[in-house]
């Protein structure tokens, strides 16, 4: 079915070296397309430094979150179809990001980037928060596959819906939400990048400390909890993990659609990881995936720019198609 | 485009002409001797009541029994070409976001483009609804066999071209008079604008995204007539979505956005390097500013004046704060 599974060291060190080669891809191509700005002056460099590094970087660190997120919630939930998306969270944490825009006028007019950055964050993780808990007690909990994909699916419809009911009540937001909604990686700077950046290493060490967990709770609940997991602790400690990735990453970049389902599973069909691989894997894949549709995105008809969330829709759309005609599910 | 309706030709302008200028007394032109002559002669026939018809967007031939008494319009620029025409009474609906002039305010709005509310627009029994090409309701509308006229003004042209088509349709108004009263505005605002302040690299944004209004919209026509260079250039479309680098490379030395846009313009990243944020030259409009300068209609003279203003930095308010 799959080519020889590879040892799971040689595909990260594959994934870091695609992900440099499209870091520098990522830089060097600008608004004009391809112009790495190598022999410009000041100028030149302030807008590789200001500009292009920093979104590069952005996005790749979102990418990861959500694949890191989605890698999660495929192992607690034990369901290959568990992704930001399905749970309710990636539609929660836009409407955080809609409540929290209203409560401050639709443009925020905080001077300092970070506090901005930090504060929608915040809001996307709440939202996120809330729907994953609205998912989880609509299901009466993760033992039934079907009622939790259905639970999420609802939340997730409830949610987009009350998001769009505050940008009808306030026209204004429109457009700022606009951007949320198809995606977006343009307005990436260094204060978004450090945020999002801390929020990687806290779910990352979060994810690996339960990873053990993870495995054993991949042999089912019981088993789990006789070779001693703290099943409780351990749900709750992952949700938040989940709420908390999907939610900085909404935050900022919109909603990226595919990218946690699809990274997770791109992993799986080159090597076969216990968790401890699968996570930081997951996460360099996604990190991979999203970058390469942010350079497609400002490439393909530069100096316009494609919403990046209509690219990996695109992509991972086709991927999962293709995976579906190889497995004939 | 246009199809006279036979013997309806006559030139029925009304005494007082719509105003649409900002001064006071520049409105009134002096016609022609012979006009006033053949006026007076086709008064009795024009007076009859005559069937109209007129070429939309779509290229359909839309004909009329008569000259249209209950008009509801759909686009805020068409509410405002009608009025201009002067046959603003003869409005009885209008868009959600019609706001001009003031008198509309009173009429009732049946919805936006997205969702114009049908069954509310047949239910005031017009004998025209003016309708934007884009719009939602436009199949519906078509299928129950109300009179529709399709019309949607993108350029400077467009606006031209719809006053020609709508001045003979209502039988009202002088579409050729009020085309010119806006030229002639715009000329005046080109003249006020100081000759230091030609070829300043301006940007228009009209949507945080950003969107921009390229030099192929009528943004950016009105702009090019000023003598203000566009950073945008028309082969991006009329309003691009742009890579926010676009915009810092451009290093533009004017930038126009609306008033909620503009505080954030200096937390995006390497825009505080920008001409314009440096030197604090961020027009910030406010809503019924952006209104007059959004709408491709007969209030475009009062957008030029706009233009010229901004780009003396005379509505500079582009600081951290609001």
């Amino acid at each position: 079915m799959t080519p020889a599974p590879r040892a799971p060291g040689a595909l990260a060190a594959w994934l870091l070296a695609a992900s440099a080669g499209l870091l520098a891809l990522g830089v060097a191509v600008g608004s004009m397309g391809w112009e790495p700005l190598l022999d410009e002056t000041g100028a030149g460099l302030t807008i590789l430094w200001e500009i292009r590094l920093p979104r590069t970087l952005g996005a790749w660190i979102a990418g990861a979150l959500l694949g890191l997120s989605g890698a999660v919630a495929q192992g607690l939930f034990r369901n290959p179809l568990a992704d930001p998306y399905l749970l309710g969270s990636a539609t929660g944490a836009a409407l955080g990001v809609a409540l929290l825009l209203v409560m401050l006028g639709a443009a925020p007019a905080i001077t300092a980037a970070w506090l901005t950055s930090l504060g929608l964050t915040g809001a996307a993780f709440a939202g996120a928060l809330a729907a994953v808990a609205l998912t989880l007690a609509l299901a009466r909990g993760v033992q039934h596959t079907l009622r939790l994909l259905l639970a999420g699916v609802i939340v997730g419809m409830v949610f987009g819906a009350l998001a769009s009911l505050v940008i009808f009540l306030v026209p204004e937001l429109l457009r700022s939400m606009q951007s949320f909604l198809l995606g977006t990686t343009g307005y990436l700077g260094w204060a978004s990048a450090g945020v999002l950046a801390v929020v990687l290493a806290a779910c990352g060490a979060a994810g690996l400390a339960a990873s053990r967990a993870l495995d054993a709770l991949a042999l089912g609940e019981t088993t789990a909890a006789s070779l001693g997991v703290p099943l409780a602790r351990v749900r709750l400690a992952l949700v938040a993990v989940i709420a908390l990735a999907t939610g900085a990453a909404v935050a900022h970049v919109g909603l990226v659609a595919f990218i946690g389902l699809m990274a997770p599973h791109l992993v799986r069909a080159l090597t076969k990881p216990t968790h401890r691989w699968l996570l930081p894997l997951s996460a360099l894949a996604g990190g991979l995936l999203l970058l390469g549709a942010d350079v497609l995105a400002r490439w393909l008809l530069a100096p316009r720019e494609l919403p990046v969330g209509v690219v990996t829709a695109v992509l991972g759309g086709a991927y999962l198609l293709a995976l579906m005609q190889r497995r004939s599910w | 485009m246009l199809q006279p309706a036979p013997a309806a030709s006559a030139d029925r302008r009304p005494a007082t002409m719509h105003r649409i200028v900002r001064e006071g007394g520049k409105g009134m032109r002096r016609r022609p001797l012979h006009a006033v002559l053949l006026a007076g002669l086709l008064l009795p026939l024009a007076m009859a009541v005559h069937a109209v018809e007129a070429i939309d967007d779509r290229g359909i031939r839309v004909e009329l029994p008569r000259p249209p008494q209950r008009i509801v319009s759909l686009m805020p620029s068409l509410t405002e070409t009608v009025c201009a025409l002067g046959a603003c009474e003869r409005l009885v609906g209008v868009d959600d976001y019609s706001s001009w002039p003031p008198s509309v305010a009173a009429l009732p709005h049946v919805g936006g483009l997205e969702d114009a509310r049908v069954e509310a627009i047949v239910a005031l029994q017009p004998d025209l609804v003016l309708v934007p090409l884009s719009s939602r309701a436009l199949p519906r509308l078509q299928a129950l066999h109300l009179p529709v006229l399709s019309l949607e003004p993108r350029t400077l042209r467009d606006v031209r071209r719809v006053l020609q088509v709508l001045g003979p349709v209502l039988q009202s108004g002088d579409p050729d008079t009020v085309w010119q009263d806006i030229n002639r505005e715009v000329q005046m605002a080109a003249r006020t604008l100081p000759p230091r302040l030609r070829g300043m690299r301006v940007y228009v944004e009209v949507g945080s995204t950003p969107f921009a209004a390229s030099e192929g919209s009528f943004i950016g026509e009105l702009l090019m007539r000023l003598g203000a260079e566009n950073i945008v250039p028309a082969a991006l479309g009329p309003f691009p979505k742009l890579n926010p680098e676009f915009v810092v490379r451009a290093d533009p030395q004017v930038i126009i956005v609306e008033r909620t846009d503009a505080a954030g313009l200096r937390a995006r990243p390497g825009w505080q390097g920008i001409e314009a944020l440096r030197r604090n030259r961020v027009c910030a409009l406010d809503p019924e500013q952006m209104n007059v300068l959004m709408r491709a209609g007969p209030r475009l003279g009062a957008a030029a004046h706009l233009l010229v203003d901004c780009l003396e930095g005379r509505l500079a308010a582009g600081g951290p704060g609001r």
